[in-house]
Parts: structure tokens; C-alpha cells; sequence
């Protein structure tokens, strides 16, 4: 059977790696919030019983904490860097900038593992040292993402791909990651 | 205008005419589904595991009931019973309902949409198989005495991971379908023009992209303190209450939305008619979609006080602070899914149906969900003491069965579109009103059974009333349940293997751009894209203006 609709040209790309980064950090904030919920929920119960609810043998090294929260502001300058780059087709300037937020970024992930190891807080124990190691573990985990992401977007950029849309995307992502770290680092690290 | 003719050639289609005779052809075949992006495979992948997965729940049903009707005695090892209630419940959630739905989203948006493809069809592939992969490591985990209430300690960690991977996996599939809707539709294709089950696929998908990643969050608490300390959580007694909301009423709402879009669009479809005040139709969907907040309250029902003399002042703030969640979670929900009811008796108001097999499925299935939607409502109120109870399940099982009901009249709707085969009518009919026999059976009695207080969860109890007799009609429910859905797998076999009726391009005479390419539609879906000026364009080929079905055109 032949059916008879009028016909029109390919449509064009409606921003589909946006939209599809947005829904995902739509999912990372709230598997975040979820957790961060869920800390302050297991928090308040523990204080109500009159137990400390960080192990009075470990303690929370605040600088490297605060170190982070401060670097997301230069990673977030360098991805913005990026699309202002990219926009006036600045290919090394893009290139560059993309390789600096990945720097910054391995330097987060070295300062959580910098925290780990100050805090040497056994996993078994207590309730809060699982609570930490997840949350702070899927914090990680959303790093990593983004180092990935970095790293295809720097692949594409130069090699030659004029896409605007991706480097938003990527900077989005760490738009994202930076709101989260710092929603963990007010309840996990600040407030504890 | 242009003519398209759109008929796919035997090689780029998927119909039976393509399977090899070879072992090495077949060989190919095989790695061609696993492998493949084309987002009709992935959809029936999710949709053919997913009934598969349905015979196993409701064959754990069937030993569950068969204890219970024996409550007097041991007929299985009652040691396995947390295991079986954990299996039926995730199975049914996780292992059927959701991704029944989500693979008719996943293969038939974009051919709604006018779409040549899924975005992102990699995402949704590593989304089934991570889906799959997580299913069948959750059955192993409770095959081997993990799950909540688990005695073997790694077979929890187990079941704590692969119900991750699992929920990840529905994430991924879930998420391409919203971004297909938001990103990939034909020329002319606005929000409002959107067809109803695409609208209410997006609804779905967004609230479960939204709802699923809180549960992901417990489940990684839970698996890091059952693996280490199990102080925080209360290790594997800990899993049911801290992951009990996203397997009850109602988060599992989130299932029934595209089976109300379905239902929406057969109407009109069936009718004859374009459907009436769209708009408002959108809206119910989206009200149903207020059940994805349920996800947020980490809890599972509100303690609803009912007084018939009136409230009491003094108590006024504390009953308003349960009756506010209560409201939005469980009233809004049911008011969304009679507003779409309504807009469909609105749209049918005056025409006679053609009674075909997948209506009937998704119009009964619908009822279904209805009335367990009315069930959750009526489950926290102190006054009726049904907490506790056996109701609560009868509600879970008239969604959840529903669901399917609809999620089957999907598949017979859809199916030559992807088989180039219709299956025929007569027996539809029949296994709808077996199906709707079967989910009435399975719950109806457990409504009953609640208010007789007979205990939620629980093999061993006794309680003044006919204790076998509802127990016996919920056995009888699932078992006639666990013969529908083989019934209709067997029936859609022996149907695309060969033995059906080739199916035209558009046997409905339906409405929306599916139908406009071949049956079996060719893998890049269309030989030209659409230019779409109605929610109805292919309406509008088949009814010219002062046609008396287009009497409601918005």
C-alpha cells in the first residue's frame, strides 16, 4: 500500500547530545539528592539517640574538602573557556581548554583520594563509614564520567568537528557535577 | 504532495522472509539481534524477555497461592517464602511491567514520531542488556537464599548489585525514549501534536529517568553496609522496607501511563474518531505522572485518619499533613487516569466500535488499573484497618496486571509493524476476557481478604471466613494469568512464523505516522520523512474536511 504525505527535507539535529545530557544529569541529581536525603535522614536518627554520628576516632580533613569545592570554580571556568572557544571556532584555544578541565578534574579525584587517606575511616564499624565511602564513591564514579566525557569531546574537537552542541553538553555535565559536590560538601563535609 | 511508497524489500526488513536456513545464517540472525540499534529489535527484545519473565512471576504466584490456600500446613519449604514474595514483587515491578512498556515505547515512538530512528539506540541496547543481564543475576540471587531476608550473605550483596545493574539498565532505556520525543520528531511534529501514546511515553519515561536513580542511591547504601557493617540499615531485614516504595502503589503507576496513552489512542483509533480535547487528555496523563514523586518520599503509605462526624480541631494539622501526601500521591493519579477515561468517553460519545482484540485488551486493561488505583486509595485509611493486609497486594496486582493486559493489546496493535503480521482477531478476543478473568481472580479476592484481615506477606495465618476460598480464587487468577500471556506468545509465534494473515500497511485505518511506512517497516523506518500538519495526519488521508469523524478536530 502506498500512502501519500507531503515530503520534506532531513530534519535537522534538534540539540540531541543536549537534551540527552540533560536528562542524565536530571538522573544524577537525583541519585544524588536521593543519597544526600537519605544522609540526613540516617544523621538525624543517630543524633536523637545521643551517639555521635561521625566516629569519634575519625576525623574530616576540611582543607582538601574545601580545595575541591573551590576548584569546580576553575574546572567550570575552563569548560565555559571551551565553548566560548568553540563558538569563535578556536580550535587550539578549544583543545586547550578542554585539557586544562581535564587537569583540574584528575586533581579533584587525587584530592579525594587525598581525603580518603587522611581519614583513614575503616568501612566496617559504624553506620557512617559505608554511608561515606557510597556516597562520596558515587561522586567519583560521577568524575570519572566526566573525565570521559572531557576526553571524547577533546578527541572530536580536534579532529576537526565544529560542534558547539557537544562542548555545551560537556560543560553542562560539569555544570552539574559542580552543583552536586557542592550539596555534598555542605551536608557530608561542612555540617557533617 | 509526493507519493512515498515505502515498502521495505525483503533484505531490510526484519520478517521471517530474512532467516536463514544455514546454521551460519542463523548464527547471523542471532548476532544480528543482539547487536543490533535498530530500536524495533531492541523494543522486542525488551518486550519477548519481559513476557518471559511474566511466566516465571506468575509462576512463583501460583506457589505463593498454593501456600496460601494451605495455610494450615507446609507445602513448600516455608524458609523460601521471603525469596518468593521478593521474587514476585521485583519480578512483576522490574522484570515485566516496567520493561513490557518500555519496549513498546523503545520500538514504536519513533515510528510515531516519523522518526528514522532512536536517539541514542546504543544507549538503549547496553540498557536492555544491562536490564537483562541484572534480571537474571536478581533470580540467581534469590534461587540461592539472598534477596530481603536473605540467609546467604554474598547472595544478598548479589541480589543488592544485579537489582542496580537492573535499575541502570531501565535508567538508560528510559532516558533514550524521552530524549527520541524531545529531539527527533517529524517536521511540523509540536508538542501538541505529539500522538497520545508518545506524549504519554514521554511522561513515563521522564519520571522514571527522574524516580528510578533514588532507588539506585538506597541500593548502593544497602550494598556497601551489607557488605561491610550492616549497622546503618539493618542488613538483609533492612532491603524490604528501605526499596518497598518503588514496588508498591504508587510508583507502579509509572507502568500504567503508557498503557493509558495506548488506551487513549485505541479509542480514537477504534471510534473512528480524532480524539477530543487533547489537551485535557495530556494533562490526565501527565497528573498520573505525579505517582514518579512517590519516589521521593522514601515511604510507603500515609496514615490517612477518616472520621464520617467530621475532624476534629485539635487534630486538624496532623490529619492535614497526612491527607496532603495522600492527596497528591494516590488522589492525583487516579483523577489523571479518569480524566483520560473521560476525554475517551467524550471522543466514542455517539460512534459504534469496531470490536478488535487489542482495544478490548487495552480498555479492560485499563479498568484493571483503575480499580486498583481506587484500591491504593482507599489502603491508608486508618478507619477501613486495611494496613497490613492482603488489600494492599490486591491493588499492586490490578496495576501491575493491568499494565500487562495493555501492554499485550500494544503488541497485537503494533504487531505488523514489526512482523508484517496480524494476529488474528477472534482468538485476541478470547485471551483479553481470559485475561481479565485472570487479574480479577488474582486480586479481587485479596480486597475481600483484607478487610477479613488476612496478612500481608505472610503463608501461615487463620482468620474467621472463607480463608480458602479467596485464596483458592487468587491461585485460580494467576494460574488462568500464567495461561493467558503463554497463550498469546504462542499465538503471536505460530502468527510471524507463518501461518498468519500478511498484514496491509494500515489495518486499522488508524491515525498516526506508523502506520504511513510498510509492515514490516524497513529498519531506517521511512524512505522519506513526513511533513506532518495534524496530531491525526494519517486521519486526515483518509477523512476529507466535513467528514463526520472529524467532528472533534481540535
Amino acid at each position: 500500500m502506498t500512502q501519500a504525505l507531503p515530503a520534506a527535507p532531513q530534519p535537522p539535529p534538534r540539540r540531541q547530545v543536549l537534551v540527552g545530557t540533560a536528562l542524565g544529569c536530571a538522573a544524577g541529581t537525583m541519585l544524588v539528592g536521593g543519597m544526600l536525603a537519605v544522609w540526613i535522614l540516617m544523621r538525624e536518627r543517630v543524633v536523637a539517640t545521643g551517639e555521635p554520628w561521625v566516629p569519634e576516632d575519625a576525623s574530616i580533613p576540611e582543607v582538601p574538602s574545601n580545595i575541591m569545592f573551590i576548584s569546580f570554580f576553575a574546572l567550570l571556568l575552563f569548560a565555559q573557556w571551551a565553548v566560548h572557544a568553540m563558538k569563535r571556532r578556536q580550535r587550539v584555544n578549544t583543545g586547550l581548554a578542554l585539557g586544562t578541565t581535564a587537569v583540574v578534574a584528575i586533581a579533584i579525584i587525587n584530592a579525594q583520594g587525598y581525603v580518603y587517606s587522611q581519614m583513614e575511616l575503616p568501612l566496617a564499624g559504624s553506620g557512617y563509614g559505608p554511608m561515606f565511602y557510597s556516597i562520596t564513591g558515587v561522586f567519583l564514579v560521577l568524575m570519572v564520567i566526566g573525565l570521559g566525557y572531557t576526553g571524547v569531546t577533546a578527541f572530536r574537537v580536534l579532529g576537526g568537528r565544529e560542534d558547539d552542541e557537544l562542548v555545551i553538553s560537556h560543560a553542562l555535565y560539569w555544570y552539574f557535577v559542580a552543583a552536586a559536590f557542592a550539596a555534598i560538601w555542605l551536608f557530608v563535609y561542612v555540617t557533617k | 504532495m509526493t507519493t512515498i511508497d515505502t515498502r521495505a524489500t525483503s533484505a531490510t526488513t526484519d520478517g521471517p522472509a530474512t532467516a536463514g536456513t544455514t546454521g551460519v545464517a542463523r548464527l547471523d540472525t542471532v548476532a544480528a539481534w543482539l547487536t543490533s540499534t535498530d530500536h524495533k529489535r531492541i523494543g522486542r527484545l525488551f518486550i519477548g524477555s519481559s513476557l518471559a519473565a511474566m511466566l516465571a512471576a506468575t509462576a512463583t504466584g501460583i506457589v505463593l497461592g498454593i501456600e496460601r490456600t494451605y495455610a494450615d500446613r507446609e507445602v513448600f519449604d516455608t524458609a523460601a517464602m521471603p525469596q518468593l514474595f521478593a521474587g514476585f514483587r521485583v519480578g512483576l515491578v522490574f522484570g515485566v511491567g516496567i520493561p513490557l512498556l518500555v519496549g513498546l515505547t523503545v520500538a514504536i515512538v519513533p515510528l510515531q514520531l516519523g522518526s528514522r530512528s532512536l536517539a541514542f539506540p546504543r544507549v538503549a541496547q547496553t540498557g536492555f542488556w544491562a536490564w537483562a543481564i541484572g534480571l537474571v543475576l536478581v533470580v540467581v540471587a534469590l534461587a540461592n537464599n539472598g534477596g530481603p531476608g536473605g540467609g546467604n550473605a554474598d547472595m544478598v550483596d548479589l541480589f543488592l548489585a544485579a537489582h542496580g545493574l537492573l535499575v541502570v539498565g531501565l535508567t538508560m532505556a528510559t532516558a533514550t525514549v524521552a530524549a527520541t520525543v524531545l529531539t527527533s520528531r517529524a517536521p511540523g511534529m509540536t508538542m501538541r501534536r505529539l500522538p497520545v501514546f508518545s506524549w504519554s511515553a514521554l511522561v513515563a519515561s521522564i519520571m522514571l529517568v527522574l524516580s528510578l536513580p533514588v532507588l539506585l542511591g538506597v541500593l548502593i547504601y544497602l550494598f556497601v553496609d551489607h557488605r561491610n557493617d550492616r549497622v546503618a540499615f539493618g542488613g538483609h531485614t533492612g532491603i524490604g522496607p528501605w526499596t518497598a516504595f518503588a514496588i508498591t502503589q504508587p510508583a507502579t503507576y509509572l507502568m500504567a501511563i503508557p498503557a493509558l496513552g495506548l488506551a487513549a489512542e485505541l479509542i480514537a483509533v477504534t471510534f473512528r474518531r480524532r480524539l477530543a480535547v487533547r489537551g485535557v487528555l495530556f494533562i490526565g496523563l501527565g497528573l498520573v505522572g505525579v505517582a514518579g514523586l512517590a519516589a521521593v518520599t522514601q515511604q510507603q503509605l500515609f496514615l490517612v485518619r477518616w472520621r464520617g462526624s467530621g475532624l476534629s480541631l485539635d487534630e486538624f494539622g496532623s490529619t492535614f499533613k497526612d491527607l496532603v501526601p495522600w492527596a497528591l500521591f494516590l488522589g492525583l493519579p487516579l483523577l489523571g487516569a479518569l480524566v483520560v477515561l473521560a476525554t475517551g468517553a467524550f471522543t466514542a460519545k455517539g460512534a459504534r466500535p469496531r470490536l478488535v482484540g487489542p482495544f478490548l485488551f487495552a480498555f479492560l486493561g485499563v479498568g484493571m488499573i483503575l480499580t486498583g488505583m481506587v484500591g491504593a486509595l482507599a489502603y491508608p485509611i486508618s478507619d477501613l484497618g486495611l494496613v497490613g493486609t492482603v488489600f494492599e497486594e490486591g491493588s499492586f496486582i490490578y496495576v501491575v496486571y493491568g499494565s500487562v493486559l495493555a501492554g499485550l493489546g500494544g503488541v497485537a496493535y503494533w504487531a505488523p509493524k514489526w512482523w508484517g503480521r496480524t494476529l488474528p482477531n477472534k482468538p485476541l478476543l478470547g485471551l483479553a476476557g481470559l485475561g481479565f478473568i485472570a487479574t480479577v481472580l488474582a486480586s479481587l479476592p485479596y480486597y475481600v481478604a483484607g478487610f477479613a484481615d488476612q496478612p500481608a506477606g505472610a503463608v501461615d495465618f487463620d482468620y474467621s471466613g472463607p480463608v480458602k476460598l479467596w485464596n483458592v480464587a487468587v491461585l485460580a487468577g494467576h494460574t488462568l494469568m500464567f495461561v493467558t500471556v503463554a497463550a498469546f506468545a504462542g499465538l503471536a509465534v505460530k502468527t510471524f512464523t507463518g501461518d498468519g494473515e500478511s498484514s496491509v500497511d494500515d489495518p486499522w485505518e488508524a491515525h498516526t505516522l506508523e502506520w504511513a511506512t510498510s509492515s514490516p517497516a524497513p529498519v531506517q523506518n521511512f524512505a522519506d520523512v513526513h511533513t506532518v500538519a495534524s496530531p491525526e495526519p494519517l486521519l486526515d488521508l483518509h477523512a476529507g474536511p466535513g467528514d463526520p469523524e472529524t467532528e472533534h478536530r481540535p
